[in-house]
């Protein structure tokens, strides 16, 4: 008995929308998250993966069967069908990726907004020439460019503290070729690795030292280029503890495979004991020494990748002395 | 069908010069020649571009930098980038454009010939100076030489990356003049705008592009090259300058040049499709205008590239806006190709493999597109392997395989020659799975954390990447058939008949190579471009047909 094609159609429709759904949860694709921030990301992606697999399995179903069924007999010079179009086909196929498109960007806007992307604090530019630090000051410092700089984006995440929430841990992030140095103004601490606590909103100051770097931390899916002359900010609060890679993720120079650091999420207790280790220890180390250590041991992850490279790199004067300006930068602020 | 297409035999046809091996090294103003011209210097350059690229992944079967230098690799990067796009892709469009819109829209020649041999020879210049930057130190900020960067390493390979852009880009502007003069003035009486075929319309898009944003990009780099030479500040911040305005003029073009790279090819497959399925074109008018909207919409996406660095976030909702509804248009071609194929009497031949290939490669592409729109997920992914497995199945698997199937259809027309078929199956089918096999863990690779354009990187990453090096190897022996293929058929294959594919568009109805000056007498528009089954006899007519072809041929030569 022959099966009445509509039937096969329905099971096809069926099976499609089972494996599109399935696939686009559980593609395992993806790193651990380790933000609730990532974890919407993640369901745009998953989203974005339901919807691909279906039209990539409907696309190349029709590619396959065409091949198969459609293909030319040997001996067959003779044409096709005349089918020159079908209009209510074409506006089907003209409607429907529209409203995934436009349902797409609709629910993209409103993880982004969630993620703090159009806060209208963090998401601005901050000419460091001109204004200091703290993006509050910066509207009155510059009346007269006020405008044009409310408006342009230079970071991602919520504007913590502002609202009488608690406020974040600040760390200021300086990139340079090709390594990430992490300050605490809070405490001083001065580090080549990235330590929090975990449930904390955290909000890094971001400044390149020479070219364009980006910070990325794919588990919190989480980048911003760090462009030289500006402060850029990336706040956000991790709610899993572990360790994770930093990433530069902007062509910064032959080595920019190795400008990589760590960022550890602790416990507040790990946290505070990792302070206080680092605190003493930089007490103890007066500046001069300080500056005559090799940055390639002191940023102890960078050591890990470079060391190998540390003299064809040649950047062991520059470096220094970028550290050196660096911590004189920090002794002043205290 | 009862018209004779071509002039009767009666008619004396008036001599005709012949063609000499020498015009193929000269300032030939023939269009035809030209577009060869442009054929073969192209893929000198793609095998330039071609063994950077499997240098590079060679570098990358191991976490260390070992087989190159780091700063070797980033020049390495820098050149297969250029050199894909601005030596490769663009001017094999290029010479497609130069050889058919004349024969496709019955004209003699192009609009401005002596302009379009000049276009052509600013090519192996350009060419040239870029490859000898590697004397003063080639350049190694990346095809997108952001400042500060790219005024940091290799000052003069960087100068002579900038003058070689501003050569090629001048080239490409020149030609897109004679495209669209040709095409909107110098077709036969009879063909209106509607009954063209797709490739002049896909070229029209794509002129317009080039004009309107090459300039741009001409801009940028002068002002960047003033910043490396004279010690301007236009984007150096250490003077005041703005690197992010770099950023903005650089992607006002280098977006747009995505469109520059894929739109001729995918009038080259609205080509090759019909005739190989036999079916009409599906959607003729809808198929015309999304070209036209995807060039429109490409102008107003290129900040899309910049969602990481300094774009304010309302803009970054407008440019994931206008990126995500571009999918629309694009859609509609591949809905209508597959319809074009869907109940035809499709010929598995190479042209018509690499065609099917294309659609199949270039979806992935494009579902990948809609993804990196999204600004939440490309603020994950911009810059990471992922970026570089889309942008790869776009430019690779869709421009390349769509190349490739043109380059086969075209092949008897341009050298009257056939090619052998089982010979360009295998290259396809090497291609094809090579190109999937290196960019598809590309995509994986990007979502767990490796970052683009590094020379060393994380162990954990080494066994996906020891597979896109296997499959970049693959890619590389399938080029061994395509050569052996195209230089036996050259000297060897069986004679090209007129019309060997029996397609409707006017260029298979000159010689096959055409005769100087393309017709005998200006053709007659019998029928559309893509009438394939419109006519019950055309069995019998096309015989006939063939036969009046045949006499008129002889008596032509």
């Amino acid at each position: 008995m022959k099966i009445p094609s509509n039937i096969i159609t329905l099971i096809l429709g069926v099976a499609l929308t089972l494996i599109s759904l399935w696939y686009g949860q559980n593609h395992g694709l993806m790193p651990v998250a380790a933000s609730k921030d990532a974890v919407e990301v993640d369901s745009v992606f998953n989203w974005m993966m339901t919807v691909a697999t279906g039209l990539f399995l409907i696309v190349e179903g029709v590619l396959l069967y065409s091949v198969i069924r459609f293909r030319r007999r040997p001996g067959d010079q003779s044409d096709g069908p005349p089918v020159e179009g079908n209009i209510p086909l074409e506006i089907f196929w003209t409607a429907i990726p529209t409203v995934i498109v436009f349902f797409l960007a609709i629910y993209s806007f409103e993880v982004y907004n969630n993620l703090g992307g159009l806060d209208s604090t963090n998401s601005r530019d901050i000419l460091t020439q001109q204004a200091t630090a703290v993006p509050g000051n910066s509207s009155t410092k510059m009346v007269a460019m006020a405008s044009p700089h409310h408006h342009l984006a230079l970071g991602i995440g919520p504007n913590y503290g502002a609202n009488g929430g608690p406020p974040p841990l600040e760390v200021n992030v300086k990139g340079i070729q090709y390594a990430w140095i992490f300050t605490y103004p809070e405490t001083g601490v001065i580090s080549g690795e990235l330590h929090i606590p975990v449930d904390r909103p955290v909000k890094l100051n971001l400044e390149a030292g020479d070219v364009i770097h980006a910070l990325w931390v794919p588990q919190l899916r989480l980048k911003q280029d760090v462009i030289p002359g500006r402060t850029s900010i990336l706040a956000f609060t991790s709610n899993l503890e572990g360790a994770y890679p930093i990433v530069c993720a902007e062509l910064c120079g032959a080595y920019h495979g190795g400008m990589k650091s760590t960022l550890y999420v602790q416990s507040q207790a790990d946290f505070d004991k990792w302070v206080q280790e680092n605190t003493f220890a930089e007490s103890e180390t007066p500046q001069n020494t300080m500056a005559m250590r090799s940055p390639l041991t002191n940023l102890t992850t960078d050591g890990e990748y470079l060391a190998p490279y540390a003299q064809e790199m040649g950047i062991e004067e520059e470096t220094l002395s970028q550290l050196q300006a660096h911590h004189h930068e920090i002794d002043r602020a205290l | 069908m009862s018209t004779p297409t071509v002039t009767p035999a009666t008619a004396a046809p008036h001599p005709h010069q012949e063609r000499k091996w020498t015009d193929y090294f000269t300032f030939c103003t023939d269009h035809k020649v030209i577009g060869i011209q442009y054929l073969v210097t192209s893929f000198v350059f793609y095998f330039v571009g071609g063994a950077f690229a499997e240098v590079m992944r060679t570098e990358l079967a191991t976490p260390d930098p070992d087989f190159v230098s780091p700063e070797l690799y980033n020049q390495l990067l820098t050149l297969h980038g250029t050199i894909m796009i601005f030596l490769w892709i663009v001017p094999t469009g290029a010479a497609f454009a130069n050889y058919l819109i004349p024969l496709m829209v019955g004209a003699e020649d192009m609009a401005f010939p002596r302009l379009n041999a000049v276009a052509f020879w600013m090519v192996p210049p350009g060419g040239i100076l870029l490859l000898s930057s590697f004397l003063v130190g080639a350049p190694q900020a990346g095809w997108t030489s952001y400042p500060p960067l790219s005024l940091i390493n290799s000052k003069w390979g960087e100068e002579f990356w900038i003058l070689s852009l501003l050569i090629l880009g001048t080239s490409t502007i020149l030609g897109a003049i004679n495209f669209v003069t040709t095409i909107l003035k110098m077709r036969i009486p009879d063909m209106d705008i509607h009954s063209m075929p797709l490739f002049c319309w896909a070229m029209i898009a794509t002129s317009a592009l080039v004009l309107l944003s090459t300039p741009v990009l001409a801009a940028a780099l002068i002002l960047l090259s003033f910043d490396l030479i004279a010690g301007t500040s236009f984007f150096n911040p250490t003077g005041g300058g703005d690197p992010v305005v770099y950023q903005h003029l650089f992607w006002f073009y280098s977006h747009p040049a995505v469109y520059i790279m894929i739109l001729p090819f995918f009038g080259a497959i609205s080509e090759v499709i019909p005739v190989h399925a036999r079916k009409p074109i599906f959607g003729y008018r809808a198929i015309a205008y999304s070209s036209l909207a995807i060039s429109f919409l490409g102008l107003i996406v290129w900040a899309h590239h910049m969602f990481t660095s300094g774009t304010p976030g309302w803009l970054r909702m407008f440019f994931m806006a206008t990126t995500m509804i571009i999918a629309v248009p694009t859609g509609i071609k591949v809905f209508s190709w597959c319809a074009t194929l869907w109940g035809g009497k499709i010929a598995l031949n190479t042209p018509m493999l690499f065609a099917i290939g294309f659609l199949s490669s270039f979806l992935i592409g494009g579902l990948t597109g809609v993804m990196v729109a999204s600004v939440p997920f490309d603020i994950h992914v911009h810059d990471t392997y992922f970026v570089v497995g889309h942008f790869h199945y776009v430019l690779f698997g869709g421009s390349a395989l769509a190349l490739f199937a043109g380059f086969y259809h075209w092949f008897p027309k341009m050298t009257g020659r056939m090619f052998n078929d089982n010979l360009g199956r295998l290259h396809f089918a090497l291609t094809f799975i090579g190109l999937n096999i290196t960019f598809m863990p590309m995509h994986e690779l990007g979502l767990m954390g490796m970052n683009r354009r590094v020379a060393l990187y994380d162990v954990q990453f080494q066994p996906l990447n020891l597979v896109a090096t296997a499959g970049a190897y693959i890619m590389a022996v399938s080029t061994i058939p395509f050569v052996i293929n195209v230089f036996w058929s050259l000297f060897k294959g069986e004679k090209a008949p007129r019309n060997p594919w029996r397609a409707f568009t006017l260029e298979w109805q000159t010689a096959s190579p055409p005769i100087i000056e393309n017709f005998e007498e200006v053709p007659i528009l019998w029928a559309g471009p893509y009438d394939y089954g419109l006519d019950t006899e055309s069995v019998d007519e096309e015989e006939s047909l063939e036969d009046m072809l045949a006499e008129v041929g002889a008596d032509a030569t």
